[in-house]
């Protein structure tokens, strides 16, 4: 149950792109084409998977024993930068043909605030606890990575809906200012508010 | 620093370079933080800060920085000065502390303050760095607070938690309403401002017609005083 419910929090209610405005930089930037789209989502995802089992067990384990946690944002940007690095160099090795389809995303996720925002996020177990009425001190690893991979898989449904939507957008005519930039947040904001069903949810 | 390079350095990051309506930088912060004035000028201010302080380290270590490995060394600078914002309004401003939450450490992956340190501190001496960081910070926090306000009269009927009448269209306070009014913002920043590069570029114009034909005008003159004189 636990389970199902951080599945539709993490993807629908708090939804990275629409509801909680991460990760817009990449949500404008990389949603001209479907395909494109596609392979920024899944980076993503992977990225803040693995973003998750890693810093998760760094704050909670390591940090907070040795009470150095102030220094959690200089630690988590560098263990993200490191993972996104080595993430790009295992995937040129192993899998040439998954480099080639989002090879060129990955050097942009370490800047794109989505996977930051997750380990900042999971991290605080107390809050996490209250949202899914767990008892004190039963959050765990699975449960942070679990969020952080539908975290991305809402960023994903976002991105592509965009790009679907914006292949039929980008060709109408209309004033110049309005076009480009203005036409495609209008059109965001049409999904945030069909995205706003979510936030009356009870859980 | 001369008088001159100041001025330019300040037209440039309040309006030419506008870092959130001309190069549309650091749109997460904008969107997510913008729903009331308060929290606005909070967010705005503390990057101002951080940029103005980062800028200036930056621009002292420029020459010992190696090249290869500027962005990291870059990032660790911007990470203390963030750091050091937040156990500052932890302790002193809470309120805006709880109300920014997550944003607060995401200004390190703030694109505003990466660029100008990368396009303008590791190439300018320190105090002209310094002076970018405060306009280019000003310009965001303009920008990021004429948003709140816009939206906090419209979705909340208040400023700054003031209540002004019982009127507010809750559709303003939400992402959704973030999404439209920065769209709308910009198109209309954008027309203004093509409107008055025209008015500028028709002045130059008129100006330049203007000295060309007085130069025509004195060389026609030219031959003829010559003549005079000869005359004469």
């Amino acid at each position: 149950m636990t389970a199902f419910l951080i599945i539709i929090v993490a993807a629908f209610i708090n939804n990275a792109v629409l509801v909680q405005c991460y990760g817009i930089c990449p949500f404008l930037g990389v949603s001209k084409k479907m395909g494109n789209a596609l392979g920024m989502g899944l980076a993503v995802t992977l990225v803040m998977a693995i973003t998750c089992l890693v810093t998760f067990p760094i704050y909670n384990y390591v940090l907070i024993p040795l009470g150095i946690e102030y220094l959690e944002i200089i630690v988590f940007i560098f263990v993200i930068a490191a993972l996104v690095q080595m993430l790009e160099k295992v995937i040129k090795k192993f899998m040439p043909p998954l480099y080639n389809a989002m090879g060129i995303y990955l050097p942009l996720i370490t800047t794109n605030c989505a996977v930051l925002g997750v380990a900042e996020t999971v991290m605080d177990t107390t809050a996490m606890e209250t949202i899914f009425h767990l008892a004190e001190g039963s959050f765990h690893v699975g449960h942070a990575v679990l969020y952080g991979i539908f975290l991305g898989l809402g960023f994903t449904l976002a991105i592509c809906l965009m790009a679907g939507l914006r292949e039929k957008v980008d060709n109408l005519e209309m004033n110049k200012h309005l076009k480009g930039f203005t036409i495609t947040m209008a059109t965001a904001s049409f999904m945030a508010m069909a995205f706003y069903v979510f936030a009356l949810v009870q859980i | 620093m001369t008088g001159q390079k100041f001025k330019e350095i300040a037209k440039n990051g309040v309006l030419v370079n506008n870092p959130t309506f001309r190069l549309v930088l650091g749109t997460c912060p904008t969107l997510a933080i913008s729903s009331s004035v308060f929290n606005s000028l909070g967010m705005g201010l503390a990057v101002t800060f951080i940029l103005i302080c980062s800028n200036a380290i930056i621009s002292a270590l420029r020459k010992v920085i190696p090249n290869e490995v500027r962005i990291p060394a870059f990032i660790l600078i911007i990470a203390t000065f963030v750091t050091v914002v937040r156990m500052f309004l932890y302790k002193y401003v809470p309120a805006l502390y709880t109300s920014l939450g997550v944003f607060l450490p995401l200004i390190v992956v703030n694109c505003i303050i990466l660029g100008r340190a990368e396009s303008f501190a590791s190439k300018n001496p320190v105090l002209d760095s310094a002076a970018d960081g405060l306009f280019t910070g000003l310009g965001f926090t303009l920008a990021i607070t004429l948003m709140g306000l816009i939206r906090e009269v419209l979705g909340a009927g208040s400023i700054l938690g003031y209540k002004l009448w019982d009127f507010s269209i809750d559709f303003f306070g939400n992402t959704a309403g973030a999404f439209l009014v920065y769209g709308l913002m910009i198109a209309g920043f954008n027309a203004l401002y093509e409107k008055f590069e025209n008015k500028r570029k028709r002045k130059n114009y008129i100006e330049e017609m203007q000295a060309s034909s007085l130069a025509i005008q004195a060389k026609e003159n030219e031959p003829a005083s010559n003549a005079d004189v000869k005359e004469a």
